[in-house]
């Protein structure tokens, strides 16, 4: 249980970084919070030859909110977007779903875009900036881009980044007042990756459902993102939300593996579906 | 192995005292904690962040040291069970209602618990029982059924709201 060996790099800026990362190239892996990363290095599924440390690049530890989006630097830890009052009014299901991931001892050193580029497909960031329609800023030594959150992850683990770029920040729109969330899962142990989760966006407007979409993380390879608009029609009031949950799960195929069978994710995505529907609906 | 593995001369502020060593860059913050100063109350148990034993206070927040690199805490100001007392030898808040709960049995799990509570009665004084539970969640305990440790933590927020403030 201790990592293999690797050479130690620190850069003091992004350019620094990239430049290390362009000339180390695939054999360098960025180290941010490292509570995904040092784990699979002690048990040795990942021996790195380069590790470019970007725990002192301060331009990454921002957290900027403007009217229309939060933009949260790569540097900035779970727990310090949790506890930012700023982000809970702007963008409420980001600290909605922070205080899901893990523990406060892992918050405290993992970062929150950190965990989006890792793309674990049981993890809740990665959902949400699916549901909130958010993207990630990557940059490379070629220059900067943008990458949409439904173009971003391709499969558990694994992004469309492209090798020498790195994650510089992530960006969640604003939505209107009118948007109520919510994020709800069911994990072996409190804090453990979900076994199934969803997290659910209604934009309800006196009384009719304006738009509504749900995230599934644990139940596919990447999340899930399904448009519900066209299931409620009429007042919210007098919808059969069970029928909602139904047709919402209808396209999830999950697999079976040691934690959970297929058949009792499924249930679980129905079920949590059902719970968060009702929840939104009677909201004020 | 062939070529002698490059060492890193780094500083590690260790319970307000710096210590200079020279450890590999894969070296854990925890190894080094017990392996290269010997101050072994920093226990180990899992290496993959689930258990929590190894928690330490980095900058005042508890953190997995065997989630972290010795070279990545140089000029981090780092706590350990060690610095947990007084200078005096006095026990900590916490210390002390883990012995008024009987709150431990091996004792393996305890100073990552500690660490967790100390920071966690200062984030919020006055824990209900729930959120006393909420605070050790992360840490794991194979003896106790967790009852005397929760019972622990509401009782050092209460000594610590009492005590002079040190």
């Amino acid at each position: 249980m201790k990592p293999s060996r690797f050479t130690y790099h620190r850069p003091t800026s992004v350019e620094q970084a990239l430049g290390l990362l362009d000339e180390l190239g695939p054999h360098a892996k960025v180290l941010a919070g490292g509570q995904s990363l040092i784990p699979i290095m002690n048990m040795r599924l990942a021996a790195p030859e380069h590790i470019i440390d970007i725990n002192r690049i301060h331009e990454l530890t921002k957290i900027t909110i403007d009217d229309d989006k939060v933009v949260v630097g790569a540097l900035v830890r779970h727990a310090d977007l949790q506890s930012d009052s700023g982000v809970a009014a702007a963008v409420p299901v980001i600290a909605q779903a922070l205080g899901l991931v893990a523990h406060p001892a892992i918050r405290n050193r993992g970062t929150t875009v950190g965990s989006i580029v890792h793309a674990d497909p049981s993890a809740e960031m990665p959902a949400v900036l699916a549901l909130t329609g958010g993207t990630l800023q990557v940059a490379s030594v070629t220059g900067q881009r943008d990458i949409a959150a439904d173009e971003l992850f391709i499969g558990p683990l694994e992004t469309s980044m492209r090798p020498g770029e790195m994650a510089i920040s992530a960006t969640f729109p604003v939505g209107p007042a009118s948007v109520r969330t919510t994020i709800t899962e069911v994990s072996r142990r409190h804090g453990d990756y979900a076994l199934a989760g969803v997290a659910l966006r209604l934009d309800v407007e006196n009384g009719d459902v304006r738009s509504a979409a749900v995230a599934y993380f644990a139940l596919a390879s990447v999340p899930v993102l399904v448009d519900l608009t066209d299931q409620f029609v009429g007042p919210l009031s007098g919808l059969d939300l069970q029928a909602v949950a139904d047709v919402a799960v209808a396209g999830l195929e999950p697999e079976d593996d040691i934690h959970a069978t297929a058949a009792y994710r499924l249930q679980l995505a129905r079920t949590l579906t059902y719970r968060a529907l009702c929840q939104l609906a009677e909201q004020e | 192995m062939t070529d002698p593995e490059v060492r890193y001369d780094i500083t590690l502020n260790i319970n307000g005292t710096p210590y200079e060593i020279s450890v590999p860059a894969r070296r854990l913050l925890s190894d080094a904690i017990r392996h290269d100063l010997g101050m072994t109350g920093t226990h180990v148990g899992c290496e993959h962040g689930v258990c929590g034993a190894c928690t330490v206070l980095v900058d005042d927040r508890p953190m997995r040291s065997c989630l972290m690199f010795a070279v990545s805490a140089e000029g981090l100001s780092i706590k350990t069970i060690e610095g947990l007392a007084g200078a005096d030898g006095s026990l900590h808040p916490v210390q002390q209602a883990f012995r008024d709960c009987h709150a431990l049995q091996c004792g393996f799990c305890t100073p990552g618990f500690m660490m967790t509570i100390a920071a966690g009665i200062v984030d919020n004084p006055a824990p209900d029982a729930d959120q006393a539970r909420e605070m050790i969640s992360g840490n794991l305990c194979r003896c106790t059924g967790y009852q005397n440790i929760q019972a622990a933590v509401l009782r050092a927020a209460q000594l610590a709201s009492t005590a002079v403030p040190r």
